[in-house]
């Protein structure tokens, strides 16, 4: 049974990747500009926030949970973070102002954590709520004015570049920092996930909360840990695109859950927990961030992006869903 | 004299605190502003206003009466809202003679309902006979719903329609808005359904026990399709409220009725796992909310304000309800 659910797992990344590989045939054919450097470079950096935020919904879904109040986390940090700097110290390194809105981050992840792992309240409900809580916080009590003369080591943050030039066909590419905070959360998650006791429990706690709890697991505090964790991941995506975008916009990236979610469960994360990878989740996120950005090329109008990201989610989850429904006939 | 109470089972049922918040809530609204949160115009507006979302809760109540969660509630409504206005401003023209355009208006009503009917049937069939999560299966379709409607229209409002479509939303009989009506029966129906029927019965098993409900030979695959497809025809029912109220129909109107869907579901005592809930409790559920937005509306609170306080009793009532279950178990009612 476990070997199968393992097949199948596989299964589903490399479903994702055949489809990002035809999407890239497709529109290199389509146009032979497509494949090139600058591409590339604007694929990622499109996918730095996205992927953050990603790695973070997946460490959720592999502990059993699901939230969708972590684009409000996000702007919330980002928003308040700046606001605090802004009015008391606009000087400040970004260093400071980035673990800052980890802070706020960790802190808003901390009172999910309390109703889910304290107070024992379905998940989705509970975030749900604290979606609209955070959100209507922010722009009541905090501010809904965007304000785009951010401290300037933001904008410093903003221009670093690890790789920069110009094609021979005279297109500018370049790769920014933020990139090596994608690649710290992936590796930091990693180690989490594959290497420490915590992260052992996080899978196992998704497998069998009652299992988990037998085998002497500290269900709340895992549970706990993991919002928090998504938190500060918030907080830290969600400075970043203040940073990148050069604007703090108290009405941005929240309504991109969904988005991210879908990214998450099209790489072979799955809703009853115990299951999911990063990889699975950086090729989710691929393949979102493609359709989000390029479906044009392959000459699907803009106006079906919506319907597209819809039909992957139904056909990603379905396939493997389905299969698993008749495995379990089969063998019952 | 707390403790007294929930010894009564009827009186610590949560509907009957709901009872008691939803007066409690009214009467602190009328005694903040008087004379204008009990003006007969502000109680005829509020009766304008709410059935539109409240339908949408009726129709997330039955989905989660089975533990499910309906989440493309609002993309049926905005598919089959932008299906009859583009029915309606492609055949119908404003200087038709009156039957003329009844008719229409009846075809693009029908075309509504059976979008809402197809979606649901949609979704129903990912959720029983694919398995799929029903949280995934109906965010996936939710997607593809408000993508068809934003491909239909090209993302701008559906506007133009003849006179007649203000009969469903804006107008009254005998002094009743027929939202409100509509609202009435469907409630009652949703009940009737849920209480009477064998249906009805084999819905709340479910809920209740999956397991069990299958060893009783209950055919879950198409009892599940008839509750998607009921919430698909209930948000389709919703989306032309909204259509006629608005004079127009747009890909995403309404979204922030999402939240208040669930939200009013779960005030309403509905469990969120599925076994248990009432239709009154639902009713009244809308009724307090209703009384509280409007109230705020009228102390000048934000839009902003109000989905923060949304936000912060949804968590409440939850907390709430979780504890006094715990309470009412461990005392051994």
């Amino acid at each position: 049974m476990n070997f199968i659910s393992k097949d199948l797992l596989k299964r589903n990344e490399t479903l994702v990747a055949v489809v990002i590989a035809l999407f890239c045939i497709i529109a290199t054919i389509a146009d032979p500009r497509f494949f090139s450097i600058t591409t590339v470079s604007d694929l990622l950096r499109a996918s730095i926030v996205i992927g953050i935020l990603a790695v973070g919904a997946m460490v959720v879904l592999v502990s059993g949970g699901i939230d969708v109040s972590f684009t409000a986390i996000a702007v919330f940090a980002m928003y308040s973070s700046s606001v605090l700097f802004l009015s008391i110290n606009p000087d400040a390194s970004w260093p400071m102002i980035f673990c800052v809105s980890i802070a706020f981050g960790a802190f808003l992840g901390a009172i999910n954590g309390v109703l889910i792992a304290l107070i024992g309240l379905p998940t989705l409900i509970v975030t749900l709520g604290t979606l609209s809580v955070f959100r209507g916080f922010l722009l009541t009590f905090i501010g809904s004015q965007r304000i785009s003369d951010l401290p300037p080591s933001m904008r410093d943050f903003s221009r670093g570049v690890i790789a920069r030039g110009t094609t021979e066909a005279g297109n500018f590419y370049s790769i920014p920092w933020s990139v090596l905070a994608l690649l710290f959360v992936i590796v930091l998650t990693w180690v989490i996930l594959q290497k420490t006791m915590l992260g052992r429990s996080i899978y196992a706690i998704g497998g069998s909360v009652e299992s988990a709890r037998r085998i002497g697991i500290n269900v709340k505090w895992t549970q706990f840990f993991v919002y928090v964790y998504v938190g500060a991941l918030a907080g830290l995506a969600g400075i970043i695109y203040g940073s990148v975008g050069r604007m703090a916009d108290p009405f941005s990236l929240v309504g991109l859950e969904l988005s991210v979610i879908a990214a998450v469960v099209l790489g072979g994360a799955r809703l009853i927990g115990g299951y999911g990878t990063i990889t699975g989740t950086l090729l989710g996120v691929a393949l979102i961030v493609i359709v989000q950005n390029s479906l044009i090329v392959i000459g699907i109008p803009t106006t079906w992006q919506s319907v597209t990201i819809g039909l992957l989610i139904l056909i990603g989850t379905g396939l493997p869903a389905y299969r698993a429904k008749k495995v379990a006939k089969n063998a019952g | 004299m707390l403790r007294y109470m929930f010894k009564k089972p009827q009186l610590s049922s949560p509907e009957f605190r709901l009872l008691l918040i939803t007066i409690l809530v009214f009467l602190s609204m009328a005694a903040l502003s008087p004379d204008r949160f009990l003006s007969s115009q502000n109680l005829t507006s509020m009766a304008f206003q709410f059935p539109e979302f409240a339908i949408l809760a009726l129709a997330m109540t039955i989905t989660m009466m089975t533990g499910g969660i309906d989440l493309s509630v609002v993309g049926v409504a905005n598919f089959s809202a932008v299906t009859a206005a583009l029915i309606l401003t492609h055949f119908a023209d404003p200087s038709m003679s009156g039957s003329q355009s009844l008719t229409w208006l009846a075809l693009a009503i029908f075309a509504a309902v059976l979008v809402g009917c197809i979606s649901g049937f949609i979704n129903g069939i990912l959720v029983s006979f694919f398995g799929l999560p029903a949280i995934l299966a109906t965010l996936g379709s939710g997607l593809v719903f408000t993508g068809f409607a934003i491909a239909m229209t090209g993302g701008s409002a559906v506007m133009g329609f003849p006179d007649t479509v203000a009969l469903i939303g804006n107008s009254q009989i005998i002094g009743i808005p027929v939202p409100l009506i509509i609202f009435g029966v469907l409630a009652t129906l949703l009940g009737l359904i849920l209480t009477r029927t064998a249906f009805g019965l084999r819905v709340t098993m479910y809920g209740a026990n999956p397991l069990a409900a299958l060893y009783a030979a209950v055919n879950i695959d198409k009892m599940l399709v008839k509750v998607y497809m009921l919430a698909g025809v209930f948000s389709s029912v919703s989306g032309l409220i909204v259509m006629s109220r608005a004079n127009s129909a747009k890909a995403d109107y309404g979204s922030s009725y999402l939240l208040l869907a669930v939200l009013i579901a779960v005030l309403g005592g509905i469990n969120p796992y599925g076994g248990y809930g009432r239709v009154i409790g639902v009713v009244l559920a809308v009724l307090s909310m209703q009384f509280l937005s409007s109230g705020l509306n009228m102390l000048q609170v934000s839009n902003f304000a109000r989905e923060f306080i949304w936000g912060a009793l949804l968590i409440l009532v939850m907390v709430i309800n979780t504890y006094s279950s715990r309470f009412s178990t461990n005392s051994g009612r």
